[in-house]
């Protein structure tokens, strides 16, 4: 079973964000960077993958600069056996970075390629999908259950009401859930382990850009709240208030 | 409440390789989610989260810094790390850990037979045994070679009489180190839990570290095999090395409980209005917040040299003295401080400032005391010893 796991390095949600001087980016010099939480449950999963049939490899992939390698020694600790960083020091849009993945992916012959829902940062939800389109391989997101019988693949989804079950052949593409498990820490020993493990660093072919990002603006400041009255008699008030100008009641 | 913001005014993190900084937020990570929502349930119940032990094992936080037997094998400032973020959550829950590896686990590795490493460390690494250590008695604290704790051979086995008292983990231990007089020379003893002659009793009523079990240990002609006599340990330099590792891990960890006090400390005054304006814009708030960051800074370098002497072996034990006497000294007084710049709000458990001041009393206490070593120091440089 050989099985690839793209993920993303995103901001911690913790650290407070300013802007670059440019107005188009983010300043990232103080940002304390984390796995993006949606790729962890993905990173999770292919463990847990890997474990069940109780052979095969996991291999950890992110388009990055050369500092994002914290980041996947965290997923080496886990239990991951390698990793790829296509290096990039510009920041890239949704589909050069996918470009970027499927020029990796695309001789690499997985069974399963796992993504994150969606990266928390960007909050785009392309990627996983354009790696698909790019591979010509099925793509399911939002996966809550996934298993492998033989060539078969078995997905649920959570959907409106209900449950979801999709069937098909390897190989496949899919974006992790946060309802798919529970991720584990990464164990002190594997850590250590982690830095005799191997890191490739290939030099991606991105293409060009199809989007550029204008300018980035923070969001207005909220307006300031009004009293409305104090004590039994602003109740009155404050539900006419609430039902016909806020029409939230 | 909000996320924990560690300190770095002097960007230390710079200092530290990647695997380092991945152990630590490893740890952080698990301190936020395993032991921050429980810890003040726990503290007011009087009770240990007993729940966080395997994971304390599978993550390979117990005796993190010794190598072989199943332990991390990591370097000094990793396991400093480790104490620091545990530390941050309560200095109960880094009690636990501190004696499990460095009071525990230490000894037997250290000054153990091949058979009694072979039994007890991997055990104990994972969690699934529980060690205490016991020197400390009723009337013998800061004077362990004082000791009444007796041993006597009597065939294939040790006779052992005496009490223990101020133990952590010891109603849960499942092997206890314990230091006794045999022919008049301090021993280490493996005292493992159901032998004869062997209780605990759980000490109550205390108003710090209510998240670590505390309590006395009981020998009434308790039997034990030959075989559990530490053959490596003679005389009180054994049990003193040993207070030297755990020592090592207070100087970091309560760096941890300054830490989370700071941060409580920092947030409240700036969300606190009073008179129109945060209370953080007040000369007195921000003379206790440069305080308080400039003495957390001082502990960290503290910190870090004492681990690289530490690493490179060329630690002593009166260096140890001096960063656990002022890091814990520094700590209390971060805790207090915070505790009145939170005003009301600070004298319940709605914030962790209290919790940590009230643990931090035990903290300065045990482990030698801070006027022990004081004289420890004094010692050190008039070559005059002030406690004999």
């Amino acid at each position: 079973m050989k099985i690839a796991v793209c993920m993303k390095r995103v901001p911690d949600t913790a650290t407070r964000l300013t802007f670059a001087p440019d107005g188009q980016s983010i300043d990232t010099s103080e940002v304390q960077w984390v796995i993006s939480p949606y790729d962890e449950f993905a990173i999770e999963e292919a463990l847990r993958i890997r474990e069940r049939h109780g052979e095969g490899s996991v291999t950890v992939i992110t388009v990055g600069t050369e500092s994002s390698t914290k980041e996947l020694r965290q997923a080496l600790g886990m239990g991951v056996d390698d990793a790829v960083l296509a290096s990039s020091e510009e920041p890239l849009d949704p589909i050069q970075t996918a470009r970027a993945l499927a020029s990796i992916l695309e001789s690499r012959a997985d069974d399963v390629v796992l993504f994150g829902r969606q990266a928390v940062d960007s909050q785009g939800a392309q990627v996983g999908a354009l790696v698909a389109r790019l591979l010509d391989r099925p793509f399911v997101n939002d996966i809550a259950a996934i298993s492998i019988e033989g060539d078969q693949v078995r997905i649920e989804r959570e959907v409106e009401g209900g449950r979801e079950v999709i069937e098909g052949p390897l190989p496949i593409v899919v974006g992790a859930d946060k309802s798919l498990n529970d991720p584990r820490y990464p164990k002190l020993k594997e850590i250590m382990k982690a830095k005799k493990k191997p890191i490739e660093i290939v030099t991606p072919e991105t293409g060009a850009p199809a989007l550029e990002t204008i300018a980035l603006t923070p969001p207005p400041p909220r307006p300031e709240g009004r009293i409305v009255g104090e004590g039994p008699d602003a109740v009155e008030e404050l539900i006419r208030v609430l039902r016909e100008e806020a029409k939230v009641i | 409440m909000e996320q924990f913001e560690g300190s770095d005014f002097y960007n230390l993190d710079d200092l530290l390789t990647e695997e380092q900084r991945l152990i630590r937020d490893t740890v952080r990570e698990f301190v936020d989610d395993q032991v921050v929502p429980c810890i003040e349930d726990c503290f007011m119940t009087d009770r240990f989260p007993l729940q966080i032990i395997p994971t304390l094992g599978e993550l390979g936080l117990l005796g993190a810094n010794l190598n072989g037997y199943d332990c991390a094998g990591l370097d000094n400032i990793s396991y400093g790390l480790i104490m620091q973020e545990l530390e941050r959550g309560d200095s109960g829950v880094r009690s636990f850990v501190s004696v499990q590896g460095g009071l525990v686990m230490y000894p037997i590795h250290r000054y153990g037979s091949d058979e009694q490493k072979d039994k007890f460390l991997p055990q104990l690494a994972s969690g699934k045994m529980i060690g205490c250590f016991g020197l400390t008695e009723p009337d013998h604290g800061s004077d362990p070679s004082g000791m009444i704790t007796h041993a006597v051979e009597d065939g294939d086995e040790y006779v052992l009489n005496g009490n223990k008292m101020w133990i952590t983990n010891g109603c849960i231990s499942d092997v206890a180190v314990v230091w006794a007089k045999l022919d008049d020379r301090i021993r280490g003893f493996l005292v493992e839990k159901g032998s004869p002659g062997f209780t605990t009793t759980k000490q109550e009523k205390k108003f710090s570290l209510r998240a670590s079990t505390t309590s006395e240990l009981h020998f009434q002609d308790c039997r034990i095999p030959k075989a559990n006599l530490l053959p490596g340990a003679d005389g009180l330099a054994g049990p003193l090395t040993c207070l030297t590792q755990a020592r090592y891990g207070i100087a970091w960890g309560v760096v941890g409980s300054a830490m989370a006090c700071f941060d409580a400390a920092k947030k409240y005054s700036l969300s606190r209005i009073q008179f129109d304006r945060p209370i953080g814009g007040f000369q007195l708030v921000q003379a206790k917040l440069a305080e308080m960051l400039s003495e957390i800074t001082k502990a960290q370098l503290l910190c870090l040299r004492l681990a690289q002497l530490k690493d490179s072996g060329k630690m002593t034990a009166q260096q140890v003295s001096l960063s656990k006497r002022n890091n814990v000294y520094w700590a209390l007084e971060i805790a207090r401080s915070a505790r009145d710049l939170l005003g009301a709000n600070g004298v319940t458990h709605e914030y962790p400032v209290g919790r940590h001041m009230l643990n931090l009393e035990s903290v300065k206490t045990y482990e030698g005391t801070h006027d022990i070593h004081t004289l420890i120091l004094g010692h050190e440089i008039t070559g005059i010893p002030a406690y004999k």
